[in-house]
C-alpha cells in the first residue's frame, strides 16, 4: 500500500519546522506522564501537534482522531499511528506508534518485577483487597456512565444489542469474539442510519 | 519461543476485537489471559486491571505489557505489546488511505454502532467477575448473602460515593487500598 496522498504538503501553520526527534520525544513525553489513556492523551497530541507545533491542522487532526477511535485497538496508539503517518509518512507511524508504547512498556515491565515481590506480603495483599473494592467501584461508576449514553438515545436496536449481548455472555457463556463478529454483522446490515452514530 | 509466539498471537487477536477504548480490552484480555491460556488468576488479573489504571500510559499497552512480563519476562512484555498494536496499526493505515481517497468511511460506521453497546454489555460481564471476586472472593456464581465481606463492601460503597463526588480516580484507588490495609488489620481479617 503506497497512498498517493503520502507527499502531500503539511496542512499546519509549520511554526516550528517537523522533525522525527522532536516527534519521538514530544510524544513520549506526554505518553509516559499522562494516566488515563486516550482520552486524555490524545488532547494533549492534539495540542502539541496542532497548537504548539503547527504540523498539522485542527480539522484535520479531528478527522483523523475520529478515524483512530473508530479503528480497534487501543485508541491512544491509533491516534499517534494515524497523526504521525499525517506529518512523517510511514516513518512518522514507526516514531510516533514507538514513542507512544515505550513508556508504558518499561514502567510496567518493572512494576510486574515489584508486583510479584509486594503480593507475597500478607499487608500489601490487605492493600490490593481494598483496590480491588476500589476498582469495583471504578468500573461501576463507568458501566453506569456507558448504559446511560445507550439509554439516552432512545432506539431500540442499541438496546436489543446491549441485553443480547449480556444474555449471551453472561448466561450462555458464548465466545466474546463470537459476539462481536455477530453484532458487527448485525450493525453493518442494519445501522448504518446516522441516527446510531 | 512458543510462549513468545502464543503471548504475541493472543494480543493481536485482542487488538483486533477491541474496539471501544481502555475498557473495551478488559473482557478480551480476561478470556484470553485467564479463561483462555490461565497465564495468571483472575486475582492478579484485577490487579493488573487496577495498577494500569493507577500508572501513565494506555491501560490497554500497560495490561499487555504486564502479561507478557509476568509469563516471559522482557521479551514477553514486548511480543504482548506489539501483538496487541500490530492489527490497528494495518487497519488505522488502511482507513486513512479510504479517508483521503473517498473522504468517508461509510459502512464501518454501521459496525461501529452495534459494537458500541455490544462492547456495554461485555465490559459488565467482566465486571460481574471483578466485584464477585472484590466481595466474594470467588470467579463464578453462585454466592450468598451471607459470605459477603462487608469490608470490602464498605469500601466499594465509599470509593463508589468520591468517584460520583469528583474525588478522582487514582486518589480513589490509593485511598481504597489505603482503607483496605487499615480495616482488614483493625477487624483481624486475612485476606
Amino acid at each position: 500500500m503506497k497512498p498517493k496522498t503520502r507527499r502531500r504538503p503539511a496542512s499546519g501553520t509549520g511554526k516550528v519546522p517537523f522533525s522525527y526527534g522532536k516527534l519521538f520525544w514530544s510524544t513520549f513525553i506526554i505518553s509516559a506522564f499522562t494516566v488515563g489513556g486516550g482520552f486524555v492523551i490524545i488532547p494533549l497530541l492534539k495540542a502539541k501537534y496542532v497548537d504548539e507545533y503547527g504540523w498539522i491542522d485542527d480539522t484535520e487532526a479531528l478527522d483523523l482522531v475520529a478515524i483512530a477511535q473508530s479503528a480497534p485497538g487501543v485508541v491512544a496508539a491509533n491516534a499517534a499511528v494515524i497523526l504521525g503517518y499525517r506529518m512523517g509518512g510511514f516513518l512518522g507511524t514507526a516514531v510516533a506508534l514507538l514513542a507512544t508504547v515505550l513508556p508504558p512498556l518499561i514502567t510496567l515491565t518493572l512494576v510486574s518485577y515489584f508486583y510479584e515481590a509486594f503480593k507475597a506480603n500478607p499487608y500489601a495483599r490487605m492493600i490490593l483487597k481494598g483496590m480491588q473494592c476500589g476498582v469495583s467501584a471504578v468500573l461501576i461508576d463507568v458501566l453506569f456512565g456507558l448504559v446511560q449514553k445507550q439509554v439516552r438515545k432512545k432506539l431500540a436496536l442499541p438496546l436489543l444489542i446491549m441485553a443480547g449481548s449480556f444474555v449471551a455472555s453472561v448466561f450462555f457463556h458464548v465466545p466474546i469474539m463470537e459476539i462481536i463478529f455477530i453484532d458487527a454483522v448485525l450493525g453493518l446490515l442494519l445501522m448504518r442510519d446516522p441516527i446510531y452514530n | 519461543m512458543e510462549t513468545i509466539l502464543a503471548l504475541f498471537l493472543s494480543f493481536a487477536k485482542v487488538g483486533l476485537f477491541c474496539i471501544g477504548g481502555g475498557y473495551a480490552s478488559l473482557p478480551l484480555i480476561q478470556e484470553e489471559v485467564v479463561a483462555g491460556h490461565a497465564w495468571m488468576t483472575m486475582g492478579e488479573f484485577v490487579d493488573i486491571f487496577t495498577i494500569s489504571q493507577m500508572t501513565p500510559g494506555p491501560i490497554g499497552i500497560n495490561a499487555a505489557t504486564f502479561v507478557g512480563a509476568k509469563v516471559a519476562g522482557v521479551p514477553g512484555s514486548v511480543a504482548a505489546t506489539a501483538g496487541f498494536v500490530f492489527p490497528s496499526v494495518i487497519i488505522v493505515l488502511l482507513l486513512a488511505f479510504l479517508y483521503y481517497r473517498y473522504g468517508n468511511v461509510g459502512p464501518i460506521r454501521g459496525v461501529l454502532n452495534a459494537l458500541r453497546p455490544a462492547v456495554v454489555a461485555l465490559i459488565g460481564n467482566a465486571g460481574i467477575g471483578i466485584v464477585l471476586l472484590a466481595l466474594w472472593n470467588r470467579e463464578e456464581p453462585p454466592v450468598t448473602l451471607g459470605e459477603t465481606d462487608l469490608i470490602g463492601l464498605f469500601i466499594l460503597v465509599v470509593s463508589l460515593l468520591l468517584i460520583r463526588l469528583r474525588f478522582g480516580t487514582i486518589r480513589t484507588l490509593t485511598l481504597s487500598g489505603v482503607l483496605g490495609l487499615a480495616l482488614y488489620l483493625a477487624f483481624g481479617v486475612t485476606v
